[in-house]
């Protein structure tokens, strides 16, 4: 933690589901303003890699390490952390009974303490960048997969998180709503936010990933940048797996 | 002509039960009682039903991520509320009023707070179980997305979980309700003298059942249709605001 680069520093991450291990010591570090993209087939720990980070999963060992400081030390308010790592699932997970302007704002208002008018002015701000802000006082059962994906981006940046979390964002979509939501990480990207992202679109991990990483069994099989990986791969599994997906 | 015959026998047979000696005014007596009880009951039992929802449904959520004292601490509330829901769900209402009257409160003889108390007791342990599932029906993600923002256990429950766990367990709540209202009608086995034992004191003083038993089991009827109605229009309120 002596690189200031360093956002997240993952050593030695362990996962295990009552015996069964989705993650045997993971380790790597996430610089600011990287694009991480993690790959792999499913059931290699992507998801749980990524769940970790914010500890939906609690890891059963290792350490992570954001913004300085240890969050697996049991002594730490998560919560406070957790405002600073937005996440989006790939259920988007909106909140069902609230209009998506209140979506947006209430966490804000909630935690930061915003004031009604100024959480409102931000999160139409962010509206208007993904093209939604003639939704605001739609309900999220109103809108399409697309749509729906788009809003959880948004309303996890509400928050102005330090690094941003994606969990398969595309893999419930129909295909013709994939390339809307892309683009909207594809612009965040290109503002250097921090993001790690789980995935299936290897277009995506080429054109934007600064960093790809390949899981299989609970570990990181390979790593590099995108040519390395998906021009010149190293193990057979990388290989066969690249085989089946391109 | 025979049809009016009935007439002036429906009429009289009304006169002498409810009218004669003022006997209506017993009627409106006991229905106060039953309302008293009644309301009083549904209070206690929301109380019980989601505090003991929450222990439920905390302990099943969190229990993996808990720690030390505080698992432990749940772990014995957990434990306390499902022997509760068991002996509470596994018992006849009749036998548990009698119990808490001439056992658990012999002293006493305010008839009508030991049958709220009853009554409340029992409706805790299924009202609890209703929330508790309207809880667990809510989707995880909503749970996960709610502490992804920063929100904690209490925050997500609050703003996340239970506005929607209310939607869904409102019918179920409202059934609970109807049959607590219905069922207080065995208070006047602890000499509670509610809208049932009203009636059939009067039966008892007229030889004539049809009269008071019809007319109570219709006044029954009126209060659970006019309840029903309430919660129909609720329902339906709460639809409305997010389509």
């Amino acid at each position: 933690m002596t690189d200031n680069n360093v956002l997240i520093s993952v050593k030695n991450l362990e996962k295990k589901f009552n015996g069964v291990t989705a993650l045997k010591s993971v380790s790597t570090d996430i610089k600011k303003g990287e694009v991480v993209v993690m790959i792999g087939p499913s059931g290699s720990g992507k998801s749980t890699f990524l769940r970790c980070l914010n500890l939906l999963e609690m890891p059963t060992g290792g350490t992570i390490t954001f913004n300085g400081v240890d969050i697996t030390d049991r002594n730490v308010n998560i919560n406070i952390h957790r405002q600073k790592m937005g996440m989006v699932f790939q259920h988007f997970n909106l909140f069902p009974h609230m209009t998506i302007l209140k979506n947006m704002t209430i966490a804000p208002m909630k935690l930061q303490k915003k004031s009604e008018e100024e959480a409102n002015a931000e999160a139409m701000k962010l509206l208007e960048r993904v093209g939604l802000a003639d939704r605001a006082n739609s309900y999220p059962s109103q809108l399409s997969g697309g749509q729906k994906q788009r809003i959880a981006i948004v309303r996890a940046l509400c928050m102005k998180p330090d690094v941003m979390l994606f969990d398969e964002p595309t893999s419930a979509l129909d295909p013709e709503m994939v390339g809307e939501v892309l683009e909207v990480m594809k612009e965040l990207a290109r503002d250097n936010m921090t993001m790690v992202v789980v995935t299936h679109e290897m277009g995506f991990a080429r054109e934007v990933g600064d960093r790809v990483l390949f899981l299989e069994d609970g570990i990181i099989m390979e790593e590099g940048t995108p040519e390395q990986l998906f021009n010149n791969p190293q193990t057979e599994r990388l290989k066969s797996f690249l085989a089946k997906v391109l | 002509m025979l049809l009016a015959e009935w007439f002036a026998d429906i009429k009289a047979d009304f006169i002498l039960n409810f009218v004669k000696d003022n006997r209506w005014k017993l009627i409106l007596s006991g229905l106060k009682v039953t309302l008293q009880i009644t309301l009083i009951a549904i209070i206690i039992g929301v109380i019980i039903g989601v505090v003991l929802a929450t222990i439920r449904s905390t302990y099943d959520l969190t229990k993996d991520e808990m720690r030390g004292a505080k698992k432990t601490i749940m772990a014995i509330l957990n434990a306390f509320a499902r022997v509760y829901l068991t002996v509470i769900r596994g018992t006849p209402v009749v036998i548990q009023l009698l119990i808490i009257f001439f056992i658990i409160f012999a002293s006493s003889n305010n008839g009508v707070m030991i049958g709220a108390l009853a009554f409340g007791i029992n409706s805790g342990a299924y009202v609890a179980e209703i929330v508790r599932g309207g809880i667990m029906s809510i989707d995880r993600g909503q749970m996960e997305a709610g502490r992804s923002l920063g929100f904690n256990y209490i925050e997500t429950m609050r703003y996340i979980i239970i506005p929607q766990a209310f939607k869904n367990v409102l019918p179920s709540l409202a059934n609970e309700f109807i049959a607590l209202l219905k069922e207080t009608s065995v208070a006047g086995y602890v000499a509670v003298n509610d809208l049932t034992r009203a009636a059939n004191i009067i039966r008892s003083k007229t030889f004539s059942p049809f009269m008071p038993l019809v007319g109570v089991a219709l006044i029954y009827l009126a209060m659970v249709m006019i309840l029903t109605h309430f919660v129909g229009v609720l329902e339906r309120r709460l639809r409305n605001s997010d389509r």
